[in-house]
């Protein structure tokens, strides 16, 4: 209960403000948020585009984990855990892919550039993909619990090279590329008003606490499923 | 002598009597020889074809060779497992041979094929496509032979899952695409620094990716085999 509320009062501040607080040339008050050149209103999609891509890598790694922990224990209610993790990550993968895409065609001319990080979240839909047709092939719950587990941990320890590496030692769009002005890095490190970045981490954190909300649900209503399958 | 030596003498040699056994077997039906063969002859003359007179830039052309690779396995490699389940010889395998030994034989196998049809994949499409030519030849080289080796370490562990699973022949490009990736890029990188005749050093970077990818694939999948393989 104390989740919901603070998770309502903490997207709603952050929807509010993200899209609301109006934008000058030469911030003045606390609630002015600076223009940056070539971007102007469309910097506005920083609070709701990079949350749902940090997800989509936050959600696989919870699969993995608990993929782990599946092959280690053999208890079918860490595979409910994993796939549940799995299901709303793909979920924040597509919303990633999407709103990257439209605000690319506005700010970069097209749809897709293939920049070194579109094709890592495009390799993360894949892999996502591939997991879900993997566990709609096999019929037995045990067996299916375990290649799909093994195939996430396959998964994740090639991914890394897409998502961390390859975005940043090769030339992209994307800030922190190799190259960039600013320094190639983490993103959050390039030049950001203090204002924005208090509502950026506000919007990482609320997404988390999102994440992990709609992560519970899952998991209680798969578990109920299961228990009701086998009363009959 | 150390004391691990009899049980790892063991381990080597079940490991090479799995690899015998499916050697020996693929040397009587020539099943996937063939197959992957005639795959390639196939898909070359497709590009003949769509190529037509016109000649294609170094870059698509070295990209499509890894095409023609990429596909050639996706229709072969999987062959050592789903062999075993449809001969149902899984479980006799289980018992006779530890896990690790299955792994590791089946890998040299896949590693054999795959590297022997990458060489005439490699023959016949210098032969056959005009405008294809390699001006370093030791990145090549090197190429080829890593490359053939992360294809066989990576299609020998999606092989094992998906022979488990009920659809065999569908799936395996599906789960094998996102994990092959890395490796695609950096084998079709390292052909385009070959035909553009870059010098050895240039293209050490992408040798770097490789070996890592290498080794990364062939420990996690070995740990993992285990896993997949006993039920």
């Amino acid at each position: 209960m104390v989740l919901k509320i603070l998770l309502g009062v903490l997207l709603t501040a952050v929807i509010v403000s993200g899209l609301g607080l109006p934008m000058s040339p030469h911030p003045q008050a606390w609630y002015q948020l600076p223009v940056i050149p070539g971007l102007e209103e469309k910097a506005r999609i920083i609070f709701f585009h990079v949350p749902t891509a940090w997800l989509s890598v936050v959600a696989f790694l919870t699969s993995m984990v608990y993929a782990i922990q599946y092959l280690r224990k053999r208890d079918l209610a860490y595979d409910i855990r994993s796939s549940a993790a799995a299901g709303l990550g793909f979920m924040f993968c597509i919303l990633a892919t999407i709103t990257g895409a439209v605000w690319a065609k506005f700010n970069w001319g097209s749809y897709w550039n293939w920049d070194p990080r579109e094709t890592s979240i495009f390799v993360l839909l894949l892999i996502y993909g591939a997991y879900f047709s993997l566990r709609s092939a096999v019929e037995t719950e045990e067996k299916r619990a375990t290649l799909s587990s093994a195939y996430s941990i396959i998964a994740a320890v090639t991914v890394p090279f897409f998502i961390f590496i390859m975005p940043r030692i090769m030339t992209g769009l994307h800030p922190g590329a190799k190259g960039d002005p600013e320094g190639a890095g983490p993103v959050v490190e390039f030049k950001m008003a203090p204002n924005m970045r208090v509502i950026f981490f506000t919007s990482l954190f609320a997404f988390t606490l999102l994440f992990y909300w709609m992560f519970r649900l899952r998991v209680r209503t798969a578990e109920v499923e299961t228990h009701n399958q086998l009363r009959g | 002598m150390s004391a691990a030596s009899p049980s790892l003498r063991l381990f080597l040699r079940s490991t090479g009597a799995v690899f015998l056994k499916d050697l020996r077997s693929e040397l009587r039906t020539r099943y996937a020889v063939s197959a992957l063969i005639m795959f390639v002859v196939t898909t070359i003359s497709i590009i003949l074809f769509s190529l037509g007179s016109e000649g294609a830039s170094t870059d698509a052309l070295s990209g499509m060779l890894w095409v023609v690779v990429f596909f050639a396995a996706m229709s072969g490699l999987s062959r050592t497992f789903v062999m075993e389940e449809e001969r149902g010889t899984t479980l006799t395998l289980q018992l006779l041979a530890p896990p690790g030994a299955v792994f590791f034989g089946k890998l040299l196998f896949n590693f054999v094929l795959v590297t022997g049809v990458n060489a005439v994949t490699v023959v016949l499409y210098a032969a056959f496509i005009n405008g294809f030519v390699i001006r370093t030849m030791s990145i090549f080289v090197v190429t080829v032979g890593l490359g053939s080796i992360g294809f066989a370490a990576a299609a020998t562990v999606i092989a094992a899952i998906i022979a488990r699973a009920n659809t065999r022949g569908t799936l395996y490009p599906v789960l094998s695409f996102p994990i092959i990736l890395p490796l695609l890029l950096s084998v079709i990188d390292a052909t385009r620094m070959a035909s553009e005749g870059a010098f050895f050093g240039e293209a050490a970077g992408e040798f770097q990716l490789l070996i890592s990818y290498i080794v990364v694939v062939i420990v996690s999948s070995a740990m993992l085999f285990e896993y997949i393989w006993k039920d």
